[in-house]
């Protein structure tokens, strides 16, 4: 029993952290996110220089060899700093599938291929595996497979270079690649709150795929790619709640009102105290379904929904709070507290919300 | 990282829940408070603990413990809770005063007691609190004044657990009215079948009495006593209050275990297809993953830095406050029934529960002060008096 990082990997989060910090200050974190691109595409090849993009790739693909628990310390540091960039896309939606191929895990890591999964459609609630909610077609014509139908909110869809397509194939629900070559397929970027991770539609319109995994191989691949991007949007979420609570604490300390800092007044540090306290335990969440994703453990589905779900919520209720103590300031626009907000609103949507999150747990302690 | 048990932890575990198994007395299983029956069981039940080399577990080996690391302790809580068995009755003595003698006594204090307390041949009380100052401790007023070769006390203190079946206690004093209120207080260690120590048992809101009132008239202790010095009895008191968070969560997230395991079961038999029931307990379910993986986090770091951190108030807060909500829904599933519950049935267990999950946030630290110590310990705020 030890439930503590290793050296290696405290200095993989400390390397992270200055890295970002540097890279990715808040001015130009609100420079990217009103830009036209919404990230910096020359950040991605420095990513993969510093092995982030093939951290848990097979050191036979040039990745480090390591696992989900290096890739949880880098998605908690990419939340904390509010990355612009599809790292969770790709690692967390798309590198399950990915793995079919080898190739295509060697060009993660190298930096060369960044790719999104495109599962949901419009007006169908997330369709997982079940072959009746997918609308979308891959047909086959002589060796090729051609993919028709339109995906909905795909996060990062304007910014990858290649679309994992969930589609109905002639023995079910299979998973395709599709590269972006030429401006196909069409990609609309919507008007996303958060415009730091903006989501798109994706429209193909006999769009060549590449088989990835068929049935019943891809079932499998999608309920590991919904357990692996539930822990990483938990870690995610604790970044942002850290650092919303970070700046929380910073602001209580220095403001001053009626003659002391607003933080020796119990109704503002309470709040910051129980902010603290719902960050830690959605910590324990994160690395507890961290740490059984990379051990492939009997209890990552539960573990990832329950840290999604609490992370989530905590990751809200921190910017909320810490908007509450900024007062007028925080309301406004050029404070980045609104961007971490928005990140965590986006968070707490995806997939399902707690609520129908704890439904699911409650499945599993009571039944039907 | 690796959460599963080491060969040793789970080699310990193994062994522990065998003996438990067969060790458990009929009379101390479903064990809800040491009152009643279950006070006349303790001591035996204490001493076997230690005689299986359960008490003391992480004490040193040269002080008759275990030596064991504190993952083995926490192992020993989680399975103590897990059999729904209750600690050694010494729970004072092992956890606080033990630990604060061999921090601070000399060697023949050390001889004097610290066998003693594993043994369970010594139980030990706190007078800490007292009617005049709860959080606010270092404004305590039982004075302690030196008189040639021996102290003498006087004042009352409160709100202390197993003080009417403690040998010793361990009192916070006033030795000087002058100075800073952290300066001027004494620690000594107080026999309490000296003259002059009357014990009143305070009835709590459940009916039962777990925790005293101790009246100190005159009370002669003798010089050697002191743990310390006279007037820096304020350090002293830290370590004690330091110890008392150490691997306490292990038991409360363990207890929390058992609680959630019986909401479970309740739910399923009276509302499982109630959607606000099924939300509620899902979150308690949750929030106790959360509380048990804070835990061993906190057990790392204990292990790596020998020093309970204050992150421990962390889980006491958030333990105490999830132990009420879920007493409170089980006897909400419950309904009026749970007005009338009596004996020992499931019913009853809930009633008890719920009226005892009060205590929970204001024993061992209130969450007031516990959210003062995270705003300023933790977070860095300025004081707020």
């Amino acid at each position: 029993m030890d439930f503590s990082f290793s050296a290696e990997q405290d200095q993989l989060r400390t390397q992270a952290r200055s890295f970002l910090e540097k890279r990715f200050p808040a001015a130009r974190i609100a420079e990217l996110a009103t830009s036209e691109a919404g990230w910096d595409r020359a950040s991605w090849p420095e990513l993969a220089r510093l092995g982030w993009t093939g951290a848990s790739i097979p050191e036979a693909q040039g990745g480090a060899g390591l696992s989900f628990v290096e890739e949880a310390i880098v998605f908690e540091e990419l939340g904390r700093a509010l990355y612009p960039g599809p790292y969770f896309s790709t690692v967390a939606l798309a590198l399950p599938a990915l793995a079919c191929a080898p190739d295509l895990l060697a060009r993660v890591a190298s930096g060369d291929l960044t790719a999104t999964l495109a599962s949901h459609e419009p007006g169908r609630p997330s369709a997982g595996a079940d072959a009746s909610r997918v609308a979308t077609e891959a047909r086959r014509v002589g060796d090729r497979w051609l993919l028709r139908g339109d995906k909905h909110l795909v996060p990062d869809a304007g910014c990858v270079g290649a679309f994992v397509v969930q589609a109905r194939g002639p023995d079910g629900v299979a998973l395709y690649l599709t590269e972006r070559h030429d401006a196909r397929p069409r990609v609309d970027v919507l008007d996303t709150v958060d415009a730091t991770r903006r989501l798109g539609r994706v429209s193909f319109d006999d769009d060549e795929g590449r088989l990835l995994a068929a049935p019943p191989a891809a079932a499998e691949i999608i309920a590991r790619t919904r357990r692996r991007a539930l822990a990483a949007l938990a870690l995610e979420a604790i970044g942002i709640a850290s650092k919303a609570l970070a700046l929380g604490v910073e602001h209580a300390k220095s403001r001053e009102q009626f003659g002391r800092p607003i933080g020796a007044y119990q109704a503002v540090s309470h709040k910051l105290a129980d902010t603290y306290v719902e960050v830690e335990l959605a910590r324990s969440l994160g690395y507890w379904a961290a740490w059984c994703i990379a051990e492939d453990d009997g209890e990552a589905e539960r573990a990832a929904i329950a840290a999604k779900a609490h992370a989530a919520e905590a990751a809200v209720a921190a910017c909320e709070r810490a908007i509450q103590v900024h007062g007028g300031m925080g309301f406004t626009w050029d404070h980045p507290l609104h961007r971490y907000y928005k990140r965590a609103l986006w968070i707490e949507s995806f997939d399902r919300s707690g609520a129908a999150h704890r439904a699911e747990i409650a499945r599993m302690l009571l039944g039907d | 990282m690796d959460l599963r048990d080491g060969p040793e932890e789970a080699e310990f575990r193994a062994t522990l829940r065998v003996w438990l198994g067969a060790n458990v007395p009929a009379g101390l299983r479903g064990f809800r408070g040491w009152s009643g029956p279950a006070l006349a069981l303790g001591r035996d039940w204490s001493t076997r603990l230690a005689q299986a080399g359960y008490a003391g577990i992480t004490w040193p080996k040269q002080y008759g413990g275990a030596g064991r690391p504190w993952r083995h302790q926490a192992v020993y809580l989680e399975e103590l809770a897990r059999a729904e068995a209750p600690q050694h009755l010494g729970a004072i003595g092992l956890g606080m005063a033990g630990p604060t003698i061999i921090a601070h006594g000399r060697p023949d204090q050390k001889a004097r007691y610290l066998a003693k307390i594993l043994s369970a041949e010594e139980i030990w009380c706190q007078g800490f609190s007292e009617p005049g100052s709860g959080s606010d401790l270092a404004s305590v007023r039982t004075r302690v004044e030196l008189a040639g070769d021996h102290f003498v006390v006087n004042g009352q203190k409160v709100w202390s657990s197993y003080a009417h079946v403690a040998d010793q206690c361990i009192l916070l004093g006033r030795s000087a009215t002058a100075g800073e209120k952290h300066e001027g207080l004494t620690y000594l260690i107080v026999d309490m079948k000296s003259p002059g120590v009357e014990v009143r048992p305070l009835r709590q809101i459940t009916g039962e009495a777990e925790f005293n009132e101790i009246f100190f008239t005159d009370v002669v202790v003798p010089k050697e006593n002191l743990l310390g010095e006279v007037g820096r009895g304020w350090d002293v008191a830290m370590t004690t209050l330091l110890h008392e968070r150490g691997t306490f969560g292990f038991a409360l997230a363990g207890a929390l275990d058992v609680a959630v395991r019986k909401l479970v079961a309740l739910a399923r038999e009276r509302a499982a297809t109630d959607l606000l029931v099924r939300d509620r307990v899902a979150r308690e379910w949750i929030d106790l993953q959360a509380l048990r993986y804070t835990n061993y986090r906190s057990l790392a770091k204990l292990e790596r830095t020998g020093v309970p951190g204050p992150e421990g108030s962390a889980a006491k807060l958030r333990w105490s406050e999830a132990n009420q909500r879920l007493t409170k829904l089980a006897i909400e599933i419950i309904g009026h029934e749970a007005q009338v519950a009596d004996g020992d049935g499931v019913l009853a267990y809930w009633r008890y529960q719920q009226l005892r999950s009060r205590g929970n946030t204001i024993e061992a630290g209130t969450s007031e002060i516990l959210r003062n110590i995270i705003a300023e310990r933790v977070l860095g705020l300025p004081r707020s008096r």
